[in-house]
């Protein structure tokens, strides 16, 4: 349900400037959103200093030289730094992305970094994706058959697979769902965007034979029907793809063995 | 605080199997008052500004009537079907069903009234 107030124990504060390095005379400023879940704190906004002659392009780069010069405590995720893994999506700038990826000649002044919207945080710039990845796997993102599985591969014509381009790129960062209004205010029932796309990639998969049952679970008010293609999803996606389309066309489908 | 696993959070009650057909009659109502709505205001935009008698005169004849009552009723039942749609995104609860059922019964009555007088003036 939708909520226009943060709770009192949610509202951000100022926190801690920390000095700027001695020497440096390239510094950039980074205003970072941090949370103890021990201190019984409000989370706060920190300011740093980062020196950029001895800095990597992206914002992780910047974010791990934090880490490792200035302040240990700063908690983020991140794995692979080439956009593959999907672990260091965040809020940079006002934009859900994968901070391996996003460079930080793309943002002009202070670099404001929060973790991704709209979701339970566990600490700093790392949400909560439990709901999101249990939404996930309740979409049964697998191969269903009934067929007997066949002695070698099971085939795929060319263009058959061509269908699953646009879909199987996605890295699951939920980047998607935490931009889409729909999925802030009813996220607990409307599966979102992520979701949505990887049970379309399901759908649309010429040797999956669960086609019917996945339509059937789908079809509801909410899992399905608060989507308003808002468009939010596609504009933010880090690798380019464009779930609103996913969702349109699991909702043709439905029509059209309804009509 | 209830031990629920992920996975029985996010199934929740299952799916409703229900929403295409509210999806589909937005659709139709949509292109039903793409049509109606220029059809409407060429009809009705003429009268303003005319004597009381004019007017009358012109919605007892059946095309601007019949425009008029089918614009009333399809832009009403659009209105109660996209009205339930935002009731759901933003609240929740038994705010959401007393909603729905009070927009509902607005829009029953609204077009039960406006068809009346028209059927008045008309007939």
């Amino acid at each position: 349900m939708v909520e226009f107030v943060l709770p009192k124990n949610s509202r951000i504060v100022t926190g801690k400037t920390w000095p700027k390095p001695e020497g440096a005379r390239n510094l950039r400023t980074f205003k970072i959103y941090r949370w103890n879940p021990d201190d019984g704190e409000n989370p706060r906004v920190d300011t740093y200093f980062v020196d950029m002659d001895t800095c990597g392009p992206m914002v992780l780069d910047a974010l791990i030289k934090i880490k490792n010069e200035i302040d240990p405590t700063l908690t983020f995720r991140r794995s692979c730094r080439e956009g593959i893994c999907g672990s260091c999506a965040m809020n940079i700038d006002g934009i859900n992305t994968l901070a391996c990826i996003y460079g930080m000649d793309e943002i002009k002044g202070d670099v404001k970094i929060y973790p991704l919207p709209h979701m339970e945080v566990v600490k700093d710039l790392i949400p909560d994706l439990t709901h999101f990845y249990a939404q996930h796997a309740s979409v049964m993102p697998w191969l269903e058959t009934a067929t007997s599985r066949p002695e070698h591969e099971w085939r795929q014509s060319i263009e058959d697979r061509r269908k699953l381009d646009g879909l199987y790129e996605c890295v699951m960062c939920a980047s998607c769902s935490t931009s889409c209004p729909s999925y802030w205010w009813n996220g607990d029932r409307y599966l979102g965007p992520a979701a949505l796309l990887h049970a379309y990639r399901w759908i649309i998969d010429s040797r999956d034979e669960a086609t019917g049952e996945r339509l059937d679970d789908l079809e509801d008010p909410f899992k399905l029907y608060r989507c308003h293609t808002i468009m939010n999803c596609a504009k933010t996606c880090p690798k380019g793809l464009n779930p609103a389309k996913a969702i349109a066309e699991i909702k043709k489908m439905m029509v059209e063995r309804m009509v | 605080m209830a031990y629920l696993t992920a996975r029985k959070r996010a199934a929740g009650l299952g799916s409703a199997k229900d929403g295409t057909h509210h999806f589909w009659e937005m659709k139709v109502s949509s292109a039903g008052l793409l049509l109606l709505v220029p059809l409407f205001v060429f009809t009705v935009g003429p009268m303003l500004g005319q004597p009381h008698d004019a007017v009358i005169a012109h919605f007892a004849r059946p095309f601007p009537a019949i425009v008029t009552g089918l614009t009333l009723a399809v832009g009403l039942m659009h209105f109660k079907n996209g009205a339930q749609v935002m009731i759901e995104d933003y609240a929740g609860g038994i705010a959401r069903k007393a909603l729905i059922i009070g927009v509902t019964c607005l829009c029953y009555a609204m077009a039960a009234t406006g068809l009346f007088a028209i059927a008045r003036i008309a007939l």
